[in-house]
């Protein structure tokens, strides 16, 4: 038992340990649903301009819940995000403030952040359908409705119909064509699919290149990633992108977004991360290494993202379409998308 | 004669047991608070589903893991077959492979574009995935296979550590009467080793129901997979922790039914340990095609994986190899071994409590030790966040009571919340190592001790302890790998600028590019083959 008391002290006192080293100085702490090697070398750009130590926790999943918990001790200036219904609700959970910048005000255009100042979007990012360049090649009248059209009969790939980037492209489908007719759709679309859903949005081309199927959902900046990877160049090369809707009410567009907790207790630090995250150098990094569209009106996309051309995207609020996802959400259990 | 156990042991196994249970009580408080329609929504249209696709995983992965361990076991504990020395350890490298990498890998050589169906389509001219049929890797079977192939050493060690410990004049007497050896290992080594084949299948039937990784990288939609889309997707913690209690019930239940297969059988034998000179005797041809079936088991579950991570690294290794590797392997193997020593203290201390504290009741703080095993990593780091989180604000609120300032995130911030969160899903494990162990030592020796006047603990240290300590050693062994290999607990309850190998392996296996975390994924293989290599020589020492 005496050894056991000595090795539950040593575990504590390291642990306390560990837990002081950051409640240091300059620094700003960050939850983020965004892979860190993305946000890294921005992050390292801003320490390097202003001295402040920015601390990341990356995950999937689970962020919200953690923030929740913590209330209001939590160490969190700010939540990055990789969709709209995140941003959402982390304002319903009421875990976020409002920030009044006028710098973020004149980074972002109106459209792209919240009224209530309460979350800011930093890119956008396109939902786009795939086509195989052999079999089909460019839809340029393609819409969404289509794709539970019989033609495409065993010849759609996606990723689970539950992924967030999935379920905001039903959400404003429902929005645009309401529930009754989104199911329909949804039922066409799962007697369509080549195979269940699985994998993510770089699997579904690959499956393109190998002939599992002719058309796939996809967001724009993996067609990007995959071009600059030594093995997916022949999957990215072996399809055409196409933004569906440009005859109607256009393409649908999600984001990536930032707010500032509720609690945050470095929260000067926090606001000038907001700011820099939506100024011109992180801006470009966004549209260069990671091929999104930046917010910032000015900033340039990256050369390969501007050979896509120019295209209309879906002017419907972001959200109204965050608002729609628990019905999407379930027309998607009751047609058995993934199953 | 037993009951005198001195206060402080009644009350610290208690205390630790629902210190253990706390979180998943929080969880299942959790589960009765109302959630709407939400759940009646899910039970009319895709529960089950999830239940059916759940039960057919289980079911699946323990009879293969059975027909892998079992022959495996007997075949290395009885008989001499070549290149024995090698394979009695090399069956046990499966453990170190996370299931999720392995997933990955075959899904990189059985894909279309992998080198098998390559080779097929070269030799039959075939063009696109239209012209011919292939097994799908990314399927029930397919998770089935993997993870049955990686976990199946739980069963081996147990199975074998119990054929060890039989004793050898049983079968030599068996053959003495005439009987084959597939008719002695039927009649005498089977029903002997049935409490350790019990425990070891209802370890691998946890550990599959638990799994998230493995069943999502291959679309089967399992009650893991539910319960995270309920969390997540609907943002219902209460739907989620409703389907989280269900799975619960049916692990207490599948562990009641165990208990009561084995309630009247008590098995005990002489001569532990005893020289095993006489080994049964085999056909040569019986013997190659024993070692033949062996080693097929280690290289799909280890040799195979690991050379293809192993290539991949040196593919990427300029990209991989940074200085954060040290940092990162050492927060890892400071984890694991903090959760593995804490796991088999707590499992001497409650297993011990039930065999000496002769009353109703004295098996529940090790059964409550070990519930926290069924819980998904998911939900089991929510689990910890409430009863944490509250001491935090607790502890908070106190001292800005008194005027001080508070410590802020002690518990809920720190490496503490990723270790009890280890710990309330891990001590099972060792519980139920250790628990074998100490039902295989006759009340008899208990009794010699105490007429000798020793108090219980004396004879705990005197004789119980000596005589477990193969099963601790199991038990230290299989938690530290768990621990290093755990994931979805870690993804939440991790403190800042921490990672584990495993969180960081993830990040590129769940982006398919395994190839850039294939060095880090080999570190966690490396490190979890030590304590391989050490259980593996005190068993041969013994």
């Amino acid at each position: 038992m005496k050894k056991s008391f000595i090795l539950a002290s040593v575990v504590l006192s390291s642990v306390l340990a560990s837990a002081s080293s950051w409640a240091a100085k300059e620094e700003v702490n960050v939850y983020s649903y965004r892979q860190s090697f993305l946000i890294e070398p921005i992050m390292a750009k801003f320490t390097e301009e202003t001295g402040v130590k920015v601390n990341i926790v990356f995950a999937k999943d689970g962020l919200i819940e953690r923030l929740e918990r913590e209330g209001k001790l939590s160490p969190a200036d700010l939540v990055l995000t990789t969709d709209i219904s995140r941003s959402v609700e982390l304002v319903e959970k009421d875990l976020v403030q409002p920030v009044q910048s006028e710098a973020l005000e004149g980074n972002i255009p109106a459209q792209y952040r919240d009224p209530a100042d309460q979350w800011f979007a930093l890119t956008t990012r396109v939902r786009n359908v795939y086509s195989s360049k052999d079999r089909l090649g460019k839809q340029p009248e393609l819409n969404y409705e289509d794709l539970a059209d019989a033609k495409f009969k065993g010849k759609i790939c996606t990723r689970s119909g539950k992924h967030p980037y999935n379920v905001a492209l039903i959400s404003s489908m429902i929005v645009a064509n309401g529930e009754a007719e989104t199911k329909k759709w949804l039922e066409g679309v799962k007697a369509n699919l080549a195979r269940k859903p699985q994998g993510n949005d770089r699997d579904q081309v690959k499956a393109i290149k190998e002939g599992f199927c002719d058309v796939s959902l996809g967001n724009n900046y993996y067609l990007g990633k995959m071009l600059n990877d030594e093995k997916q160049v022949a999957w990215a090369n072996a399809v055409e992108i196409n933004f569906p809707n440009q005859a109607n009410r256009g393409t649908h567009v999600n984001i990536s977004g930032v707010s500032l907790t509720k609690f945050a207790p470095n929260k000067d630090n926090a606001v000038k991360l907001m700011e820099f995250l939506s100024d011109d150098t992180a801006q470009k990094i966004y549209a260069e290494v990671n091929f999104e569209y930046p917010v910032k009106p000015g900033v340039a996309v990256s050369e390969l993202v501007s050979s896509w051309g120019e295209f209309k995207s879906d002017t419907i609020p972001l959200a109204e379409i965050a608002k729609q996802r628990p019905v999407a959400l379930k027309l998607l259990d009751e047609v058995k998308f993934d199953l | 004669m037993y009951s005198r156990l001195s206060l402080s042991w009644i009350t610290s196994s208690w205390a630790i047991g629902l210190l253990l249970v706390f979180p998943v009580i929080a969880i299942i408080y959790q589960g009765l608070q109302p959630a709407g329609d939400l759940f009646q929504h899910l039970m009319d249209t895709v529960m089950w589903d999830y239940i059916h696709n759940t039960v057919l995983l289980i079911l699946g992965v323990g009879v293969l893991s059975f027909m892998m361990a079992i022959p495996a076991a007997w075949f290395m504990a009885m008989c001499d077959i070549p290149g024995r020395k090698y394979l009695q350890w090399a069956l046990m490298l499966p453990l170190a492979m996370p299931a999720y990498i392995v997933a990955g890998i075959y899904t990189e050589l059985l894909d279309f574009a992998g080198p098998v169906q390559s080779v097929l389509r070269d030799v039959f001219g075939w063009q696109t995935a239209r012209d011919y049929w292939f097994p799908n890797i990314r399927s029930l079977g397919g998770a089935i296979v993997i993870i049955a192939s990686v976990l199946f050493p739980y069963l081996y060690l147990l199975a074998r550590t119990s054929f060890l410990e039989q004793s050898v004049t049983l079968m030599q007497s068996a053959q003495l009467l005439g009987k084959t050896p597939l008719q002695a290992f039927c009649r005498i080594s089977l029903p002997l080793a049935r409490p350790a084949i019990a425990v070891g299948l209802s370890l691998i039937a946890m550990e599959t129901l638990a799994d998230f990784a493995t069943v999502n990288f291959f679309a089967v939609n399992t009650l893991t997979r539910a319960v995270f889309d309920t969390w997540q997707g609907y943002g219902s913690l209460h739907a989620a922790a409703k389907i989280s209690t269900l799975m619960l019930v049916v692990v207490v239940m599948l562990l009641a039914l165990e208990r009561f297969s084995r309630r009247k059988q008590k098995v005990f034998q002489k001569n532990m340990g005893q020289e095993r000179a006489h080994l049964l005797l085999m056909k040569p041809w019986q013997q190659w095609l024993a070692a033949l079936f062996c080693w097929s088991l280690v290289t799909l579950g280890f040799i195979f994986p690991f050379s293809m991570l192993v290539y991949f690294a040196t593919q990427y290794f300029t990209d991989s190899w940074t200085a954060e590797f040290i940092e990162f392997s050492l927060n890892t193997f400071f984890i694991a071994g903090v959760v593995a020593v804490l796991a088999c203290i707590i499992a001497i201390l409650v297993g011990l409590f039930r065999r000496l504290h002769m009353q109703r009741g004295s098996d529940i703080p090790a059964r409550l030790s070990s519930m926290g095993y069924a819980v998904p990593g998911t939900v089991l780091a929510i689990g910890i966040l409430i009863p944490f989180g509250w001491l935090d604000h607790s502890l908070n609120d106190l001292v800005e009571h008194f005027g001080g300032q508070g410590p802020g995130l002690l518990f809920s911030g720190t490496m503490l919340a990723l270790i009890a969160g280890y710990l309330v899903r891990f001590t099972a494990i060792a519980v139920g190592a250790v628990e074998s162990s100490i039902n295989k030592i006759p009340p008899s020796l208990d009794m010699v001790s105490r007429t000798l006047g020793h108090s219980p603990v004396k004879m705990v240290r005197k004789v119980h302890i000596p005589l477990i300590s193969k099963g601790c050693f199991t038990a230290v062994l299989l938690v530290f790998i768990e621990s290093m290999k755990e994931l979805p607990a870690a993804l939440i309850l991790r403190p800042f600028n921490f990672e584990t190998l495993a969180t960081y392996v993830y990040q590129f296996v769940s982006d398919e590019m395994i190839e850039h975390g294939a060095l880090a994924a080999i570190v966690i293989i490396l490190v979890g083959l030590v304590p391989l290599i050490i259980l593996s020589r005190s068993i041969e020492r013994h």
